[in-house]
């Protein structure tokens, strides 16, 4: 058990090995850091330290482990599962003045650069040269590299690119234990355990991450947008499945419905076609003469499937314009609701027509109301579920109803988070997800990492598994537990 | 376990399924993954170590087992059991066959973005090998399709992880964990991919080089063009031409026209049918190696591996060779060059299958960093070192 006692002893250390100014320890500095991008889950954190360094992360990490403290990672704090949510006896290692870009190599392909660096920069760091970063979190002006590697974050342009997990060539980890290490290299394929590959998406639970090296993508010749509004979402999941059904990828492929069309109009005025309800957004990219044939093929099944009205991006500018609308829904959902919830669940494409049914029946019954806005081409839903917290009850309503949009996802096969992560918010419904044996199993890697658990404690997973006990099933207490060494909660 | 549950699936076992020299005591062949958990628990109880083989009456890559009492022989478990083909998603048993799985989704004009390189490779021994063919520079490999497996721990417990959606994060990436593992972790009985639709028109463009540092400069171009190539390959054999092959894919109109293109950047080119295949035979007497650098340094790490008598093929556009040499005298004395040079450009040179009497000489993986956090990964899952002990890095 951590006593604030142990926290102070981690701060005695520090002091010692840190400059003053990087050690955060009044109340109010320290209420900074009480959340990340979801609100309604705070904790003031013992202590925070600005990490100016990867030796002030070791260093730090170091104190935590010899003292048993947790410790929890932030990057930018724009995750929307608490990820980055403190821990009330722990230390908080902020990585945001970590920003440098060390090495843009196009004719490697890749740039190495330090975690607290923003996804955007290092694109425009490497745009010169004729390349960018693949991973677009609609967060990349802020969110930091740190952040997208420990969430795996997606974007937009995943559905022909792939993920962060797919454009990290290597880390450097300290680990929980104290130790630097280095997983991947610059050369594809290192051979033993892909340990960077459980490590990309880990969420903060295996390590700080000091040092990224990312693949560098060629920024195609030639990109087409097309805005095409549809008078329903399942004519627009019917020019999708046709777009996809022809062996087109698109580098994306977006959908909105009547209701977050709304709220884009009211806080962006992004002026997309009049009563449509729905629009797709979808872009093309790479060789021009390719673009431009399955560019014509795409803007006719969009016709066939019933789109009234389609606008092609005649340059950057009116790009920029058509996603305006797509790429501030969520926050533009504030103007048309005085709270909502932003959910994240993944389905099998073809469901989308029956799910979205389901879905407004769901909210019908609760009298809520519930906006659409989806990386359409792979599935990944972001219903946002509307509701007045003043009016009494709507807040607990809101809340089940977004748990039950989960169950819904799950129902057609599904995952619970296509890119947010888990964290805090949803690792109660890990359960409903994974077998006990799964998520035993995929504790054995945290044990080889942190057997003390002390890596961001508390998130993904509901119940953690003891490390050093022998996999399988257990009846009784814990032999720590029974021995008064330990309780569960 | 009463041995009468177990008799059906197990026999003795003999010469042909010997793993890397190590004939096994027994051999069992389950049919399910309930199979599999009863055999492994049974395995477990007994203390046996045990080796997983796909397809591979051959599989000699990888150390051989310090120890073997039971081969698990997955080819009954050959199996498409889901293609949605809508979400472009497959699964299938592990012991499927690649070449069979490609054939169930033909029909629906879709393909899992892997090359056969070995020919009846089975997605449980892509997965455990993690072999690469020339559509990694489009596609990635099997690491970057594989979207959920289903693994059977030492003690026989049955865990999955990922999912069918292409999209997820939810908890952390086993599938990833078990890709290149060599069958030390678990043992996957069944995987879930990310398909892609056949392209409309392919084409391959080869031109000749003198060698491959003489090519090194219209590898880059490529490279570095807007043509979007599929492959970028390498042929290299000593006293011959090298041969560069780019493979487009794509529309008709579009590959015809990029087709120009990259005549422009190469000059005249051929269409030559590129082998999808590892340099060299399969004949128990070469030494295969792979070869892992950073881009700009392929070029001469292939001459350097040609220089040094070996026959080079391999994705020089992402910096992946393969080399194998019959000669093993050569063999031997050559791999600790080749390690300084790829260490150097950040990568590794592994030795993946050999005769004898190159492995008596050599470490076939040579260092690898995290070697440390590696072994701790190997005790977690396999507390007693059962599965396929000693054949992985450094001791694993
Ligand atoms: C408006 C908005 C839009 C968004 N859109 C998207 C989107 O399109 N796609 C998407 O994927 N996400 C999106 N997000 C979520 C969020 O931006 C991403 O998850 C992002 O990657 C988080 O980065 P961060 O630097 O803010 O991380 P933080 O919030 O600071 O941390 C997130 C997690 O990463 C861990 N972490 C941070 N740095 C490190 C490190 N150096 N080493 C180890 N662990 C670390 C933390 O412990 C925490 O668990 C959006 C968020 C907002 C507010
Ligand atoms: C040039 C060359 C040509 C070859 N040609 C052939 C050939 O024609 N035919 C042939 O059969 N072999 C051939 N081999 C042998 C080759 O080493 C492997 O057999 C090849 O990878 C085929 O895959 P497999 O599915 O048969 O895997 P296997 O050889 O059975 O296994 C390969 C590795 O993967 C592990 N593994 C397999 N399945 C699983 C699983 N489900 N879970 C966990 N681990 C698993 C095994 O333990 C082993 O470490 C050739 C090798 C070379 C170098």
């Amino acid at each position: 058990m951590v006593d604030s006692g142990s926290v102070t002893r981690v701060l005695q250390r520090l002091r010692s090995q840190l400059p003053e100014a990087a050690l955060v320890t009044d109340r109010t500095r320290l209420r900074t850091y009480e959340c990340d991008g979801l609100l309604h889950y705070r904790v003031v954190p013992a202590l925070v330290v600005l990490a100016r360094s990867a030796d002030d992360v070791r260093t730090t990490v170091a104190a935590c482990a010899a003292e048993g403290v947790p410790f929890v990672a932030r990057g930018s704090g724009t995750g929307l599962s608490g990820g980055a949510l403190p821990h009330a006896d722990g230390v908080l290692i902020v990585t945001s003045q970590l920003r440098q870009i060390h090495e843009v190599a196009p004719h490697d392909q890749r740039a190495v650069v330090d975690p607290g660096v923003i996804n955007l920069q290092v694109s425009q760091a490497a745009r010169p040269h004729g390349y960018y970063f693949a991973p677009d979190p609609s967060s990349q002006q802020i969110c930091s590299v740190g952040g997208n590697v420990a969430e795996n974050s997606g974007g937009a342009h995943c559905l022909k690119y792939g993920f962060t997990s797919n454009h990290v060539l290597s880390v450097d980890l300290v680990t929980p234990q104290g130790d630097s290490v280095t997983l991947g290299t610059r050369a594809p394929d290192a051979p033993g355990y892909d340990l960077l590959g459980a490590v990309v998406g880990s969420e903060g639970t295996l390590g700080v991450a000091t040092s990224v090296t990312v693949r560098l993508v060629r920024s195609p010749e030639s990109v087409q947008t097309l805005l095409a509004g549809f008078r329903t979402t399942d004519d627009a999941g019917s020019a999708v499945s046709a777009v996809i059904g022809a062996g087109i990828v698109p580098a994306a492929i977006e959908m909105m419905d009547a209701l977050a069309i709304e709220a884009a109009e009211a806080a962006v005025a992004c002026n997309y076609p009049d009563e449509a309800g729905a629009v797709l957004v979808v872009e093309l990219d790479g060789p021009a003469e390719e673009v431009e044939h399955e560019f014509a093929a795409v803007e006719r099944m969009c016709r066939e499937a019933g789109a009234f009205e389609q606008r092609v991006a005649a340059d950057d500018d009116e790009r920029a314009a058509i996603w305006r609308g797509r790429k501030s829904a969520f926050a533009a959902v504030g103007r048309i609701s005085p709270d909502y919830i932003v959910q994240d669940g993944v389905i099998p494409r073809t469901a989308l027509p029956e799910v979205l049914r389901e879905m407004t029946r769901l909210a019908d019954e609760r009298g809520l109301r519930v906006a659409n806005v989806f990386h359409a081409g792979d599935g990944n839903l972001h219903p946002l579920v509307l509701f007045d917290e003043s009016a009494p009850g709507q807040g607990e309503r809101a809340e089940e109803l977004s748990g039950a949009i989960l169950d819904l996802c799950l129902a057609h096969g599904g995952s619970i988070t296509g890119e947010h992560g888990v964290g805090a918010d949803k690792a109660k419904h890990m359960p409903k997800m994974f077998s006990d044996d799964d998520l035993d199993t995929m504790q054995l890697v945290r044990c080889a990492f942190d057997p003390d658990g002390i890596a961001n404690p508390g998130k993904i997973y509901p119940t953690p598994r003891l490390c050093g006990e022998r996999p399988g099933k257990h009846t009784g207490p814990h032999p720590v537990q029974a021995a008064g060494l330990g309780e569960v909660f | 376990m009463p041995a009468s549950v177990l008799r059906p699936l197990v026999r003795p076992g003999t010469d042909t399924d010997a793993v890397a020299g190590v004939v096994p005591r027994l051999v069992a062949e389950p049919a399910s993954t309930d199979d599999v958990s009863r055999v492994m628990k049974d395995a477990a109880a007994q203390g046996h170590s045990v080796v997983v083989r796909g397809n591979g009456s051959k599989s000699t890559w990888g150390v051989p087992p310090s120890s073997l009492d039971l081969l698990v022989d997955l080819s009954r478990m050959n199996r498409v059991l889901e293609h949605e083909a809508g979400d472009l998603i497959v699964s299938a048993q592990a012991g499927t066959p690649l070449a069979d799985l490609q054939e169930a989704l033909a029909p629906a004009g879709q393909r899992l973005g892997v090359d056969d390189v070995v020919p009846r490779t089975t997605i449980g021994g892509l997965i455990a090998t993690n072999v690469s063919g020339p559509r990694r520079v489009a596609l990635g490999t099997v690491r970057d399709l594989v979207i959920g497996v289903t693994v059977v721990r030492a003690d026989g417990v049955v865990a999955k992880a990922g999912g069918k959606v292409v999209k997820n994060v939810a908890g952390y990436d086993l599938s990833k964990l078990m890709v290149g593992s060599f069958g030390t972790l678990g043992v996957v009985t069944e995987a879930t991919f990310r398909l892609h639709p056949v392209p409309e028109a392919s084409t391959w463009l080869t031109v000749e080089a003198e060698s491959p540092s003489a090519a090194s400069d219209l590898i880059a171009s490529v490279v570095h063009s807007q043509v979007v190539p599929a492959a970028v390959e390498v042929d290299a054999v000593p006293g011959a031409p090298t041969r560069l092959s780019v493979l487009l894919e794509g529309t008709e109109r579009g590959v015809a026209q990029r087709s120009e293109r990259v005549r422009d950047l190469l000059g005249t080119t051929t269409t030559y049918d590129v082998p999808l295949a590892l340099p060299g035979h399969a004949d128990g007497a070469r030494t295969l190696l792979k070869l892992t650098t950073q881009i700009s340094s392929a070029p001469e790490i292939a001459q350097a591996a040609v220089d040094l008598g070996f026959h080079v093929r391999g994705s020089v556009g992402v910096g992946v060779l393969y080399a194998s040499t019959g000669e093993a005298a050569r063999a031997s004395a050559a791999v600790g060059t080749l390690r300084t040079l790829t260490g150097r450009s950040g990568g590794a040179a592994v030795v993946l299958d050999a005769p004898t009497d190159v492995r008596d000489v050599v470490d076939m993986w040579g260092p690898v960093q995290g070697l440390d956090l590696m072994r701790r990964v190997k005790h977690e899952f396999d507390p007693d070192n059962r599965l396929a002990p000693g054949r992985f890095v450094g001791g694993i």
